[in-house]
């Protein structure tokens, strides 16, 4: 049987999810057993593989960036999981949408806060574009499965990657749906 | 005071009456349009041609057609004068000495028009007839004799029976059966009761309530009396709406006119029987008439429902049984106890009895008031009485019930109005709000103006119609935007059912009502709004002018 | 009194005639989920969580103001009310910013828990991201507007056990506030005793006690329900 293409993704979020992933210690020897981890921010890949079993996606969506490239992770991708609250709920990373649209929030940040040379950055095709709106993952794509937490506990993670590699419905119960 | 002392009233009356009477109308949609300077001129030139003597200028209530206003009416048997303007009143009155000849210049309506000619007046009997400011005039009509009656001749149980056999149902909207309601707060013993007339009239559009109480403010607080009479209550209260200050005034002053002859207050009639009745004015807020809020509201709380039951029969205005009707019901009281249950019944249908009022607005040509049989169908009140949309174009669909009701599209023109019919068609009878819309009217635009209404009206109270409303209201400006994808329309459709299903008092019941109809009557003009779930909103805007 | 038996998800229960479906079915054991209840206050029927169906009846029933029946039959939890309350808890996500990871109920909130017992994953509503206040000026405790849910059990704790009224609710529909006095600062609220009931009676971090940090509000309802029990059956005369 072909080995798994697993591919974790990095958007609008602190890492922290990336890092309960890490958490998951002697189980990550199994799990490289069975899987190819083919795009993540803890693998050199540049380009999202043309096909991709299950991808994580940790983060909400924050800039045009994201939004380009969920829509690729969308066409590539059989599986995907909003991993963490930020991807699933908007979390912190939606914090700043009560403060209203991003031009005011730059500017307090980066102008009137700044004591030296202060601008907002800018370049073209280089730093992308903030969006007005920080938006959980399922309101940009269809998002296949629910992975709550702040970050999700390493035993979380676990779980729904077991039932992943055994074809079992991605589904969570209980205590397992806690965010925070 | 007795029914000799009523009739000698209305005898002085009638001979105080001048032989010849210009009726001009002074409710609010004539007012609006320059009425009482028009009233003021009429009788400038009334006296300027010397004819104080054989002449006089009434203020009446509403004559319906509002569209045309102001109207004068030429009393016996005078042309009616529509669109009238202040520089027309000398025309009006030379042409009074010639009374076949109507003045020239000025627009004549046609009482043979469908519009008056299908009427047939039980609630606005009076209205446009007689001064509502007068209680004299409501008496020379044959005011006040079925309270007398009642009181003196009846048992209050007998009028609970009476009212149950006429089969008059609340013309508030839910039509649930009056007589039954009466005698349930009758027969719920306790010593303090409470009768209460809901005149918070809040439907976009509707305005039955507001030109009854302008209109005929006695006949309200007759049909209360009587109401208190027969379920044993002392202590009524009109609860009207802020907005309606000419209503307010007018129904301060028939109050104190009908306590000082002895109509209203300690012994009605002379017998042991007291009433007295204060106004509580609302402070602008749409869920106070939801009785339970209204109640509230008349407390001096926060209008805010509560679940039911206790219904208010039971629990009501401090915990006291209380009944609560609203001033269309109460407007035909008297007229069923003037004219028995019999003659009450013969009109409408077998389920529906009666007549219902109804406010014309929207794309028809005669805007306005009307009252017609219940069993009339929606064709004969849309396009013979209201004439259709201007300008020719076609009926797209009937909206009736206002937030709480539905939009019944034209096919279903030929469905006669009654409770049962206008359900079946997932409408409802509602208070009698009906707004015309022709082709150029987007559907989807239509559904999302009534959850807006909706959603600012929510109390807040409960979640499903606080959060609900709003969520509602989101998915139509995004499917309307063009931004909208099938999934969003299944949410939709699954938020309608939910908020309907959970909603804690009527206002969020029936809020996705107007949704939940178009949805099923006009999908299509919702499916041409779809986009691809997968691409970004590149589609521009559609309207669809489709016909079904 | 007389005793009124009923079937509540087809078990046989009885019940004294005065008591709610609620009241009946936590005494058999049988969990019907709530947010605006609160044991020693007054009954809401407002969060609409516990509604439930009553055969016979085409109408749902809130259970916590629905009085028991002889010969009732009630289900608690058929799919139809779980969908129906799932959507509730969605959309109470959705109206405010809650911000589980850094409240100060995290662990201990009730709207939590709701979310958990019922199942959901996400909510499929536009969330709102209201621009709402946090209000300190009382100094021991604030209100955090982004975590309120308007069950009024502040209204009605501060109302029906303390007897000072501090808290109401104004504004309609999506602007609905708690308000403390005439809509004042907390800390200006005159009639306000500072007894904490209402830190108490809050189900999530909207009322908190300043100084608590994420996570480390838990709230003892027990004293609630201590003073109510001291009051209605007269504990404390001896």
């Amino acid at each position: 049987m072909a080995r798994m293409k697993v591919a974790t993704v990095w958007f609008g979020g602190c890492s922290g999810c990336h890092m309960s992933f890490l958490d998951l210690d002697e189980f990550l020897i199994d799990l490289a057993a069975q899987v190819d981890i083919v795009y993540s921010p803890v693998a050199d890949v540049k380009e999202y593989p043309s096909h991709v079993d299950i991808c994580l996606i940790e983060g909400a969506v924050a800039n045009d960036e994201h939004v380009e490239l969920a829509h690729l992770i969308r066409q590539n991708t059989d599986i995907i999981i909003a991993f963490g609250d930020c991807a699933v709920t908007g979390n912190v990373t939606a914090m700043r949408n009560p403060l209203g649209t991003i031009e005011p929030i730059l500017q307090k940040v980066y102008v009137e806060a700044a004591t030296l040379h202060g601008r907002i950055p800018f370049e073209k095709g280089i730093v992308p574009q903030l969006l007005d709106r920080v938006l959980p993952l399922h309101q940009v794509i269809e998002v296949d499965a629910y992975l709550p937490g702040c970050p999700p506990p390493a035993e979380r993670i676990k779980a729904v990657l077991v039932k992943a590699l055994s074809g079992e419905p991605l589904t969570l119960e209980g205590s397992d749906l806690k965010p925070g | 005071m007795d029914t000799t002392d009523l009739l000698e009233i209305a005898e002085r009356e009638r001979a105080a009456r001048t032989p010849r009477r210009l009726r001009c109308c002074t409710a609010a949609g004539c007012l609006s349009q320059n009425g009482q300077a028009l009233k003021a001129a009429l009788i400038e030139a009334v006296k300027t041609a010397g004819l104080t003597d054989s002449v006089e200028v009434v203020g009446v209530g509403c004559m319906g057609l509002c569209s045309q206003g102001p109207l004068v009416q030429v009393d016996p048997d005078g042309p009616l004068y529509e669109k009238v303007t202040p520089d027309q009143a000398p025309a009006i009155v030379a042409a009074l000495n010639e009374p076949s000849a109507p003045a020239d210049d000025v627009r004549v309506g046609d009482p043979t028009h469908p519009f008056f000619a299908k009427q047939v007046p039980v609630v606005l009997q009076n209205s446009g007839k007689i001064n509502p400011e007068r209680i004299e005039s409501y008496i020379e009509v044959g005011g006040y004799q079925a309270l007398c009656t009642a009181v003196r001749e009846m048992q209050p149980l007998e009028v609970c029976e009476l009212i149950t056999a006429s089969g008059l149902r609340g013309r508030g909207g839910a039509g649930y059966p009056t007589g039954l309601k009466w005698s349930t707060v009758a027969k719920t013993e306790s010593d303090r009761k409470f009768v209460v007339c809901n005149a918070d009239e809040g439907d976009p559009g509707a305005f039955m309530d507001r030109s009854v109480l302008e209109s005929d403010p006695h006949r309200i607080i007759e049909g209360m009396a009587i109401a208190a009479y027969a379920v044993g209550a002392s202590q009524g209260f009109v609860y009207v709406r802020g907005e309606y200050p000419l209503a307010i005034s007018r129904l301060k002053t028939a109050i104190s006119q009908a306590r000082r002859l002895g109509v209203l207050g300690a012994g009605v009639f002379e017998t042991r029987f007291d009433f007295r009745v204060d106004i509580r004015i609302g402070a602008g807020a749409f869920v106070c008439g939801e009785e339970t809020a209204l109640m509230r509201s008349i407390e001096g709380h926060r209008g805010t429902p509560r679940p039911r039951p206790p219904f208010p029969a039971a629990k009501g205005l401090w915990g006291c049984p209380t009944l609560i009707n609203n001033v269309e019901t109460l407007a035909n009281i008297p007229a069923i106890v003037a004219n028995g249950p019999e003659w009450f019944a013969g009109l409408g249908t077998g389920k529906s009895a009666g007549t219902k009022v109804f406010a014309l607005a929207g794309k028809i040509k005669n805007t306005g008031l009307i009252e017609v049989p219940m069993g009339t169908t929606l064709r004969t009140i849309v396009e013979e009485m209201g004439g259709g949309v201007p300008g020719g174009g076609s009926v797209k669909a009937v909206q009736t019930g206002g937030p709480s009701g539905g939009c019944i599209p034209a096919e279903h023109l030929d469905t006669p109005v009654d409770y049962e019919s206008l359900a079946q068609l997932g409408s409802i009878m509602g208070s009698g709000g009906m707004i015309v819309m022709d082709e150029s009217d987007n559907m989807v635009d239509v559904a999302r103006f009534f959850m807006e209404f909706c959603m600012d009206e929510s109390c807040g109270k409960c979640v499903p119609c606080r959060a609900g409303t709003v969520q509602i209201h989101h998915l139509l400006t995004k499917l309307r935007s063009g931004k909208g994808t099938a999934r969003d329309l299944d949410v939709l459709r699954e938020l309608c059912e939910m908020v309907k299903q959970t909603s804690l008092c009527g206002l969020g019941q029936s809020a996705p009502n107007p949704v939940l109809s178009t949805l099923r009557y006009f999908h299509n003009e919702y499916d041409t709004l779809l986009n691809d779930p997968m691409t970004p909103a590149t589609k521009p805007l559609q309207t669809s002018t489709e016909t079904r | 009194m007389a005793v009124k038996t009923l079937t509540i998800d087809g078990k046989h229960v009885s019940a004294r005639d005065d008591q709610t479906i609620l009241q009946t079915a936590r005494e058999a054991g049988i969990r019907i989920p709530t947010l605006c209840d609160l044991p020693g206050v007054g009954p809401l029927g407002a969060c609409r969580l516990c509604l439930v169906e009553v055969t016979g009846v085409p109408k749902l029933l809130p259970a916590c103001v629905t009085v028991v029946q002889e010969g009732m039959e009630v289900q608690t939890n058929t799919e139809r009310l779980r969908r129906y309350r799932l959507m509730i808890v969605e959309l109470l996500f959705a109206e405010r910013n809650h911000v589980c990871s850094v409240c100060v109920a995290n662990n201990h909130c009730e709207l939590q828990d709701r979310a958990m017992e019922i199942g959901m994953t996400h909510s499929r509503f536009a969330y709102q991201f209201p621009k709402l206040d946090v209000d300190t000026t009382h100094g021991r405790f604030g209100i955090d507007h982004n975590r309120c849910i308007l069950c009024s059990r502040c209204v009605r704790v501060c109302d029906e056990i303390e007897g000072a009224h501090t808290w109401d609710v104004s504004g309609r529909g999506a602007n609905a506030r708690v308000i403390t006095d005439m809509n004042v600062p907390w800390g200006e609220a005159a009639s306000c005793t500072s007894c904490g009931k209402c830190v108490q009676a809050c189900p999530t971090g909207a009322i908190f006690r300043i100084g608590a940090t994420v996570a480390e509000l838990e709230k003892d309802r027990t004293q609630l329900s201590f003073i109510v029990n001291a009051r209605e059956n007269k504990q404390w005369l001896g």
